[in-house]
């Protein structure tokens, strides 16, 4: 049984975010992470490696050389080896072209499961795991509370407004999970040093069978404009009044806007 | 001599400050209040790898240069001194046996070290032998094949809940501190080992601070470390690396009072501005950053030289424990200043920060050890041999 997990590099949630005059995202000046969401979905692997399910955990990513960091952080929390797709084509790939290089890199790698994080942390979009199960023709276990295993089927457990759904597909699979299925492990230090002796691959478009045109140059999209949201006004404090002005001054705040 | 971290050590100090930021920093407050010892975080530590840093990979260890150990340390103080102190003291009590133990005894103890199962504590300090090392009292006497330890030891980190020390006593009282003590591995589960009393103290409140009682401890002698006589030169040995941490806890202490000085700074509003936006808060912002990036500098070229077994290594770690350590206390005070009154209660950590920050002046070698340190090398190389002047204390030393 063979796992392997999507991970996405992303800019840290905290961290400022700019963009390049093309709308791209300007990735040399942001501080790049695996996105949060998708070490979920390493947890979920390496928990049902450690369990016994499932022999190999892989990871892939598509993105710019510097994403091999995300998959050496990967390999850091465990799994056996990891592939990149990198290209000058794919840069400003949207969704569809993720998708589109994803599913040929798991025809290539052919796992059982084929597993990712809900949602990236940048873009949320979350349609590259429906994407990729579409493109591949192979059935899609979404938003799983955790991920179970048998010899040739695997199940979800998706929470839902009113309890759980059980989803369960044949092998293979594309699924993704949720925050739920419990905190990722911390990388350790003998993990780290490990993480630098594994296989880290690099695939390029033509490596599988793709070219530009395929893609429609990365993008049937166009960002047309981006802007940072509208700051919010400075927030006023009431301090260092008695209780009856402190609230007398509340209630004057209020009743200016028409809220009381 | 400049200092640029690998690609390897900034992986560390990443994985390091994401455990720090998100696990170490949110107990400080409590560690600190409670006087307790977070065991907890030794178990984390433990199974991140993280107390194995010192010792080769076929004792279970990871065996880092002592730049990134240095790092290790500084990312961890920099949420939290008394954190730190686990990975500190787990080196510290095992520098004896890493300078002077046969293999076989590295094997007997270090897997359980390294693995974090046992903590280490270094027992040198007595009430009337701090600074003055060769004043040491305590004794070590024959019995058969073994020795027997008795005496007591005062300020010693961990050596309450250590299941291992690594103790100084006199074989040979007549000859005196230098050269008549030697070094001893003792199971602190020994018949006769107490540790009755713990001290109250200013900062690193969680980590206990031992006063130890030896009623004739039954020793083999396969555990002395070395040969009769070469204790004090064992304990001067590990002294002049063990000084590195402290400059590294120094420097991580320092780091994090600043961050929160700049992050207040830049939220408090006084006279309708931001006081971040005031010179004056400013040029103490810089005055702190410069500082502490200078002892962070000086602590890498310090471990460097011990890496590289310089023969002038305690000279680089003195000057890197005398300017860091004195750069924490600066740099912790100013930030206190720098929050006002808020600085001052317990509220805000830059008050912790300060009180953590004053052990970096005192142990392993107070500042003013350490000057007495770098002068001795700088005159020798100077030429200037030192003056012959009467022993105070300890006779014919």
């Amino acid at each position: 049984m063979k796992i392997v997990v999507c991970v996405k590099q992303v800019p840290a949630t905290t961290a400022e975010k700019r963009y390049t005059a093309d709308l791209r995202l300007d990735r040399a000046a942001a501080e790049s992470v695996i996105n949060p969401l998708d070490e979920y979905a390493i947890e979920q692997a390496l928990r049902l490696q450690e369990a016994g399910a499932v022999e190999t955990v892989a990871y892939l990513s598509m993105g710019p050389e510097s994403a091999a960091e995300a998959l050496r952080r990967a390999l850091a929390m465990g799994g056996e080896e990891a592939y990149q797709v990198t290209d000058d084509a794919l840069a400003g790939a949207d969704q569809w072209a993720t998708a589109r290089v994803l599913a040929a890199a798991l025809d290539k790698l052919a796992p059982d499961v084929a597993l990712m994080g809900m949602s990236s942390d940048d873009a949320r979009g979350s349609l590259v795991p429906g994407a990729v199960a579409a493109i591949r023709g192979l059935p899609l276990l979404s938003y799983g509370a955790e991920l179970q295993l048998t010899g040739s089927t695997a199940r979800i457990r998706r929470l839902t407004a009113s309890g759980f759904d059980i989803l369960e597909a044949p092998l293979p699979v594309v699924a993704s999970v949720t925050d739920q299925v419990g905190e990722p492990r911390y990388a350790s230090l003998k993990g780290i040093m490990a993480a630098r002796r594994k296989t880290l691959e690099t695939w390029s478009l033509a490596h599988l069978g793709l070219s530009s045109e395929d893609l429609h140059g990365a993008a049937l999209t166009r960002v047309v404009e981006a802007r940072p949201p509208e700051a919010k006004a400075p927030t006023e404090r009431v301090e260092n009044l008695g209780p009856a002005e402190a609230a007398t001054r509340i209630a004057d705040w209020l009743t200016a806007r028409k809220l009381i | 001599m400049s200092h640029r971290t690998t690609r390897e050590h900034d992986e560390l100090r990443a994985i390091v400050r994401e455990l720090a930021t998100e696990r170490i920093a949110p107990r400080a407050a409590e560690i600190d209040a409670g006087s307790e010892f977070p065991w907890d975080l030794k178990e984390l530590l433990a199974g991140q790898d993280l107390l194995g840093t010192c010792f080769e990979e076929r004792h279970g260890g990871t065996a880092l240069d002592n730049v990134a150990q240095a790092i290790l340390v500084e990312e961890i103080a920099r949420a939290d001194a008394t954190t730190s102190l686990i990975p500190i003291v787990q080196k510290l009590g095992a520098l004896p046996i890493l300078i002077a133990g046969s293999d076989e005894q590295k094997a007997r103890y270090f897997p359980r070290l390294a693995s974090g199962e046992w903590l280490i504590a270094f027992a040198l300090t007595e009430a009337g032998a701090g600074s003055d090392v060769a004043a040491m009292r305590m004794r070590a006497r024959h019995d058969g094949d073994d020795y027997l330890l008795t005496g007591s030891k005062r300020f010693i980190t961990h050596g309450s809940i250590a299941s291992l020390l690594t103790v100084f006593a006199l074989t040979d009282p007549e000859a005196g501190g230098r050269r008549g003590m030697s070094a001893f591995m003792v199971e602190t589960d020994t018949p006769g080992f107490s540790a009755p009393r713990l001290e109250h103290k200013m900062g690193i409140r969680g980590s206990p601070t031992a006063e130890l009682n030896f009623d004739d401890v039954r020793v083999p002698a396969a555990n002395r470390l070395g040969d009769e006589g070469d204790g004090f030169k064992i304990a001067m040995a590990t002294l002049d690396r063990s000084r590195l941490s402290v400059a590294a806890q120094a420097v991580g202490i320092a780091q994090g009072a600043l961050d929160f000085a700049v992050g207040y700074a830049a939220e408090r509003r006084q006279f309708g501005e931001r006081v971040a936006d005031m010179q004056g808060i400013q040029f103490m912002l810089a005055d702190m950053a410069s500082q502490t990036e200078a002892a962070r500098q000086l602590t890498y070229a310090a471990a460097a030289s011990v890496d590289a077994a310089d023969p002038d290594l305690a000279y680089w770690t003195s000057c890197a424990k005398l300017v860091a350590g004195d750069t924490a206390m600066r740099v912790t005070t100013d930030a206190v200043q720098v929050l006002g009154g808020y600085g001052y209660v317990s509220e805000y950590p830059v008050e912790r920060m300060m009180r953590d920050a004053k052990i970096t002046q005192l142990y392993e070698g107070t500042q003013q050890i350490q000057r007495m340190i770098v002068a001795r090398q700088i005159l020798k190389r100077a030429g200037v041999s030192r003056a012959a002047k009467p022993q105070r204390g300890t006779p014919s030393a």
